[in-house]
């Protein structure tokens, strides 16, 4: 057979050509129809939905209609969404300086060499494995009212002076506290995307900078953050797009409507409510596309800083 | 550092250095106990029998320490209210599924993509790392109309299917293929293997690395899943785990000493697993920061 094919190499090379690209269809198949019919094809519909009044269980007396802008003129005047959107942009207005910086300590102090330097790692680290049912169920117990852990605890180290909170029924304090788990479950991944980025720092440059006779808060500054850019980058706008997600905490601790007054409502939650529990696909869809739009940017705004990036370079 | 013991004072410097170092242990153990005092507060209430005193030690150091009457009652309540081993299984079932399906499904499109010649091959790259910053939550409402279109509510492929195909496992795939050198396959080429035995004999175990760090990255995002099988399962029957938390969790009146023991078999399988292989865990999550 070898020897056949060997005295005709056009033949040859065009069935091996054709062969192969009949093999990588194959192959690429089945994720791309699964992909099509389970995120391309929702994603579609649900720009398409947006523009309608289509309901989760179809009533034949009201067949879906087109009904253009309405459902954005709606959500521009519903105080409910306008609220969610608020608390998205105040999330990450709070948790992602704090959940940058803290990442980065975290960081820094495991990349030290010294010893038992594992185990904190593991420590940090371990809430990332909780699942954020359970996370959201152990910060309830904590945020307990009157003899709660954290009360007695602030209550202790402000002499006595502070509290007690009625931290998950208190509008003003509700939202900060579901802030505070997510900070605790989340830090850890982002510490250790910056811990990849430390190591990726050459070790002359500290040199060059001690020779140079900065100190460690210059080496800092001068070497270890601008090493850091795209680290940085990435983590704060991945954080950004988890902070928009923002979903079980709130409906596990606070329900579907953002307990208490809708002080804790966040955009998924509202898109859920609505499409899910109240069947409105159409006015669901169109947050789900603001939503979107939101996330859109973000990315964008990533490959933009990363690729000024690479033009400096 | 050799500079440094240069320095003219050195038993001076000694000291500072040790008084550093102090402070940054001191530092680490402070940070270290607000990350585990919540686990080790759920593993320890757990074990209270008594539900009197779970309440009582909540608000002092108590609630860390094992005392009282201490065995599995709280255990073994779970078990008697719920089907807590069915929601185990289905938990493990869905989730071993999406990982294992997206594994082999995943692989081979990246496969593909990276080392075979095929019109299109670049408008499907391009596609792929597009739909990678589609999150799930932007299509959740109409794919839910879908499966219900489909009659596939209540079921486990309506938690499986969906999830198997995943954009980013493609990527971090495609990442680690174009960086296998090809020499290996070319002999195998030459030598008349199929292009589907070079993948299986060839490719898989060179790239055990990239296969362990999807499993680990998709296994961590489907364990948690909340929203979407919260959705689609009504009943028991497919409930995975923490959809049965949530619902164990808003019965009244609560019995937090049953809660802590649900949540906490809920936790310690992930935990131990973290453990053992915090290598690869780690490894996994360093790499998820390459995209971009």
């Amino acid at each position: 057979m070898t020897e056949m094919t060997e005295f005709s190499p056009p033949a040859r090379t065009l069935s091996r050509r054709q062969s192969e690209a009949r093999m990588a269809w194959l192959f690429s198949a089945p994720a791309l129809f699964l992909l099509v019919v389970f995120l391309i094809i929702p994603f579609i519909m649900a720009f398409w939905f947006s523009f309608t009044d289509q309901r989760l269980v179809p009533n034949l007396n009201l067949p879906t209609q087109f009904v253009g802008l309405r459902n954005f003129v709606r959500l521009a005047q519903d105080e409910t969404f306008r609220r969610a959107i608020f608390n998205n942009f105040y999330f990450v207005l709070i948790v992602v300086p704090l959940q940058t910086s803290l990442a980065l300590l975290l960081a820094l102090l495991i990349n030290q060499k010294i010893k038992g330097v594992n185990l904190f790692r593991a420590a940090y680290f371990s809430p990332v494995v909780v699942t954020m049912v359970v996370v959201s169920v152990i910060w309830t117990f904590l945020y307990n009212p009157g003899e709660g852990m954290i009360n007695q605890f602030i209550h202790t180290l402000s002499l006595g002076r502070l509290g007690p909170y009625d931290w998950l029924e208190s509008t003003t304090l509700a939202f900060p506290s579901i802030m505070l788990l997510s900070i605790w479950q989340g830090v850890g991944f982002q510490m250790v995307i910056y811990l990849a980025g430390l190591q990726d720092i050459p070790e002359q440059l500290y040199e060059a900078a001690q020779i140079d006779g900065a100190n460690n808060v210059q080496q800092f500054f001068y070497v270890t953050l601008p090493q850091l850019r795209n680290t940085t980058i990435f983590v704060v706008l991945a954080t950004t797009i988890l902070a928009f997600k923002l979903f079980t905490q709130v409906w596990v601790m606070q329900g579907p409507s953002g307990h208490p007054q809708g002080s804790t409502m966040t955009t998924i939650v509202y898109v859920v409510s609505k499409g899910f529990k109240q069947g409105k696909i159409g006015y669901a869809s169109a947050m789900t596309v603001v939503f979107f739009l939101i996330v859109l940017a973000v990315s964008m705004l990533q490959r933009t800083f990363l690729q000024e990036e690479r033009a400096v370079d | 550092m050799t500079v440094l013991t240069r320095s003219p004072y050195p038993a001076q410097y000694r000291l500072r250095k040790s008084l550093r170092r102090a402070l940054d242990y001191l530092v680490m153990i402070l940070l270290a106990a607000f990350f585990l005092f919540p686990i080790i507060f759920m593993l320890v209430s757990s074990i209270k029998n008594n539900e009197t005193q779970v309440m009582s030690d909540m608000s002092s150091l108590y609630a860390f320490v094992p005392r009282g009457d201490v065995g599995l009652k709280n255990y073994f309540d779970v078990f008697a209210a719920m089907p807590f081993g069915h929601f185990l299984f289905n938990s493990v079932f869905i989730v071993g599924l999406t990982v294992g399906g997206g594994l082999v499904v995943n692989s081979l499109i990246a496969y593909a993509l990276a080392r075979l010649r095929f019109r299109g091959r670049s408008l499907v790259l391009g596609v792929v790392v597009a739909l990678i910053i589609i999150p799930f939550e932007a299509v959740a409402v109409p794919l839910l109309l879908v499966v219900n279109r489909f009659g596939w509510l209540d079921s486990y492929h309506v938690q499986i299917i969906p999830f198997i195909a995943d954009a980013f496992s493609i990527f971090l795939f495609y990442q680690f293929f174009i960086s296998i050198p090809k020499d290996l396959e070319e002999a195998a080429l030459i030598d008349g293997a199929s292009l589907f035995q070079i993948y299986r004999t060839i490719i898989l175990p060179l790239s055990r690395p990239v296969f362990a760090t999807v499993a680990i990255l998709q296994f961590l995002t489907h364990w948690g899943d909340f929203l979407w099988p919260l959705m689609v399962t009504r009943g028991e029957e497919f409930r995975p785990l923490p959809v049965a938390m949530q619902q164990f969790f808003s019965m009244d009146p609560k019995m937090w000493g049953d809660i802590m023991a649900f949540a906490a078999m809920i936790t310690l399988p992930v935990l131990i697993l973290f453990l053992l292989f915090q290598k690869w865990f780690v490894q996994s999550v360093a790499t998820s920061g390459v995209k971009g």
